[in-house]
């Protein structure tokens, strides 16, 4: 029997660290706050009571050298996972992140290993302004080198964390502050789900159906995952059905289950909350542009993102910035309406 | 600690290698560069000839390589700077991986994606970065693992001087102390970041001063010399490998060539460098073998032929080998 109970998103992170440093001693955790506090967003919760400072090691406020330290500890053998408290703080390491752990795989010829695995938290909605609220995953995503995993819910979080200690790559794992099940941030409670008590994995590159429909597909991920299955029981009362994609992963993408879907209901929304200049958006825009070949599309594709502004403080300018419910049903109603130019279809 | 007649004889052959190799890549290199294979109109073309790109060449700089990988076994790992090939060599990385990669050849060390910058051999426990400053945090990482791996292995750090005021530099010093990290953090004071001298850059004269402030011990080594490098540092590896943390050392050196090929060097005065050849330390450790009965002349040419020799043979096999194919550049991003 496989033993299930429900789990917030940072419990299940937790545990899946956990369950891989019992059965893997090369494995390790460096971070700030991560021992006593358990991480500032809860991911490390438990795990020094567990297994002591020598393997939750709280770390300096230094990001470059820890990171480096990830870097060089991995090429020698051994499996860190680094947490970078917020995404927003790569400004003060990137050069090690991008420079180093993600091209030095590719400079040496494949010849070294690092299987580094780097969380953070993204994401805003609760007013922490423009240095402590970005999702970023896509400039991750941009550059070659890194895989990114964007779980949604707890179940995904910890089949993906255990799958992420044992990739032999460098692993970007980026959990939205907002599905974390903290007990002092709202949170969407579709988040916190039935998470099996034993190990287990989830492949890279998998997307998943939430929701079925017909009528138009949702590519989503991470907390808009959430926002738009709220808003498909509110399309629902309209009579529009609308499939709800989440990604999981950007790196691998999973490209076919988009133009599956796609194919099936000729209408598309991408619905995200990084910015939308240069971004996912764009990108899953662009894999259905170039497969009009052989797909169909009823209607334009359309893009929900964050403009391209820094996150405001202010609460109506957060939330006006920030994809939300009302704003994906209101997308969707527009692209039921809207019809590709005469003469495009086949 | 006195150097054995072995290690002296190490010391000084790989100092001759190392030599002869950057001179032989600083002919080769200007390959195809210069009128009138190049576009009409340029007095040098960086992209052209059979080993392009940027090109930073250590030719005086042998003394720290040597005098600290002396010390070194395979299990320590070394981690170099934009300017590596004297660590290489010292660390035993293979002449002729290393010179294809520079060839961009596919029997090269990273298969012709890194290049001079960017070597990276996992069996003798090399890399290096194009990064100023950036050689510090994995080496930490090399010692956190040999730490918590229970061996007595050391990580080496090489950084010049023109790095010491990086951020990346003085987290790692504070993050080695911390811990108690098996790294020796050596610092190449060639006096020159490109063109900036150490003067216009860093406030103190000895960049090994710092050492107290992270509590580790400073090492200074004044004068370009193989042997007082290898006697000055080995209390810091011996301090490293018993678990003892961390040491500060600062190697005055001299750089003969421009900060890269084609350097027109118009920033130092003109008569620096045959200056500084006048206290080579090559001819240096050479007289001082002889004087204490450790070489005679037959040795000397002896070695110098060896040295060379296998500096002409990793030419020749780099220049033999095959490109990879174009499309070869799109395998190795992941593992």
């Amino acid at each position: 029997m496989n033993a299930t109970r429900k789990l917030t998103m940072a419990q299940a992170i937790s545990e899946a660290i956990g369950q891989e440093m019992e059965r893997d001693n090369t494995v390790f955790v460096m971070g700030e706050d991560i021992g006593k506090y358990g991480g500032i967003f809860g991911a490390t919760g438990g795990l020094l009571d567990k297994f002591g400072p020598e393997r939750i090691m709280d770390t300096p406020i230094s990001e470059t050298a820890f990171i480096g330290t990830a870097t060089g500890a991995a090429a020698a053998g051994l499996r860190p996972i680094a947490e970078l408290m917020f995404v927003d703080f790569f400004g003060v390491c990137m050069d090690q992140i991008y420079n180093h752990l993600a091209k030095n795989t590719y400079m040496a010829g494949g010849n070294i290993k690092l299987p580094v695995v780097l969380t953070t938290a993204i994401g805003g909605g609760y007013s922490d302004a423009a240095q402590h609220s970005q999702c970023l995953y896509a400039t991750f995503a941009h550059m070659p080198g890194l895989k990114v995993v964007v779980p949604s819910n707890a179940y995904d979080a910890k089949g993906l964390m255990i799958q992420a200690i044992r990739d032999d790559n460098p692993v970007m794992f980026m959990y939205h502050k907002g599905i974390m099940g903290l007990p002092w941030m709202a949170y969407f409670e579709g988040s916190t789900t039935e998470v099996p008590e034993a190990a287990y994995t989830i492949p890279f590159g998998q997307a998943k159906v939430v929701r079925e429909g017909s009528d138009v597909t949702i590519v989503t991920l991470s907390q808009m995952v959430h926002k738009s299955l709220l808003a498909a029981d509110e399309l629902a009362k309209q009579g529009i059905n609308a499939e709800v994609i989440d990604l999981r992963t950007l790196v691998p993408l999973d490209r076919n289950a988009v133009l599956k879907s796609v194919a099936k209901t000729g209408r598309l929304l991408v619905a995200d909350e990084d910015y939308l200049g240069f971004g996912l958006t764009g990108e899953i825009s662009a894999i259905v542009a170039e497969n009009l070949d052989t797909l169909v599309l009823k209607a334009p594709v359309k893009r929900l993102a964050v403009p391209n502004v820094p996150i405001p403080y202010s609460r109506p300018l957060e939330q006006f910035v920030i994809p939300q419910v009302k704003g994906i049903v209101e997308a969707v109603q527009k692209l039921m309406k809207t019809h590709v130019a005469e003469g495009a279809t086949a | 600690m006195q150097a054995s007649k072995e290690k002296l004889l190490w010391m000084y052959e790989k100092m001759v290698e190392i030599r002869n190799f950057e001179e032989t890549m600083a002919d080769v290199y200007l390959e195809g560069k210069l009128p009138p294979h190049i576009q009409k109109g340029l007095a040098f073309d960086i992209g052209s000839g059979p080993v392009p790109g940027e090109m930073h060449l250590a030719a005086g700089q042998e003394p720290v390589a040597v005098g600290i990988c002396a010390h070194l076994k395979l299990e320590d790992t070394v981690v170099g700077t934009h300017r590596p090939h004297h660590f290489a060599i010292a660390k035993g990385v293979p002449l002729d991986k290393m010179t294809a990669e520079m060839f961009g050849k596919v029997t090269g060390l990273g298969k012709g994606k890194g290049g001079h910058m960017h070597l990276f051999d996992p069996e003798h426990k090399f890399s290096c970065s194009g990064l100023i400053g950036a050689s510090l945090p994995p080496a930490c990482g090399a010692g956190l693992a040999a730490k918590k791996m229970g061996k007595d292995w050391v990580a080496v750090a090489f950084f010049g001087e023109g790095a010491a005021n990086q951020g990346a530099v003085h987290e790692s010093l504070n993050l080695a102390a911390l811990w108690k990290l098996p790294v020796i953090f050596v610092c190449e004071d060639n006096k020159w970041a490109i063109s900036v001298p150490k003067t216009s850059a860093t406030s103190i004269e000895w960049v090994a001063d710092r050492a107290s402030a992270y509590g580790m011990p400073g090492i200074k080594v004044a004068h370009n010399d193989a042997l007082e490098v290898y006697e000055a540092v080995a209390p810091a590896i011996e301090r490293a490998r018993r678990g003892q943390g961390p040491s500060l050392i600062e190697v005055k050196t001299d750089r003969y060539l421009g900060h890269f090929q084609g350097d027109p060097e118009l920033y130092r005065p003109k008569d620096e460098v045959s200056n500084l050849r006048k206290k080579d330390p090559i001819p240096k450790l050479a007289a001082l073998l002889k004087s204490r009965g450790l070489m005679t002349n037959g040795d000397e040419e002896a070695i110098v032929a060896r040295a060379k020799q296998r500096v002409a043979e990793a030419f020749a096999f780099a220049r033999q080998s095959d490109y990879p194919a174009p499309q070869d550049a799109l395998q190795d991003v992941f593992a």
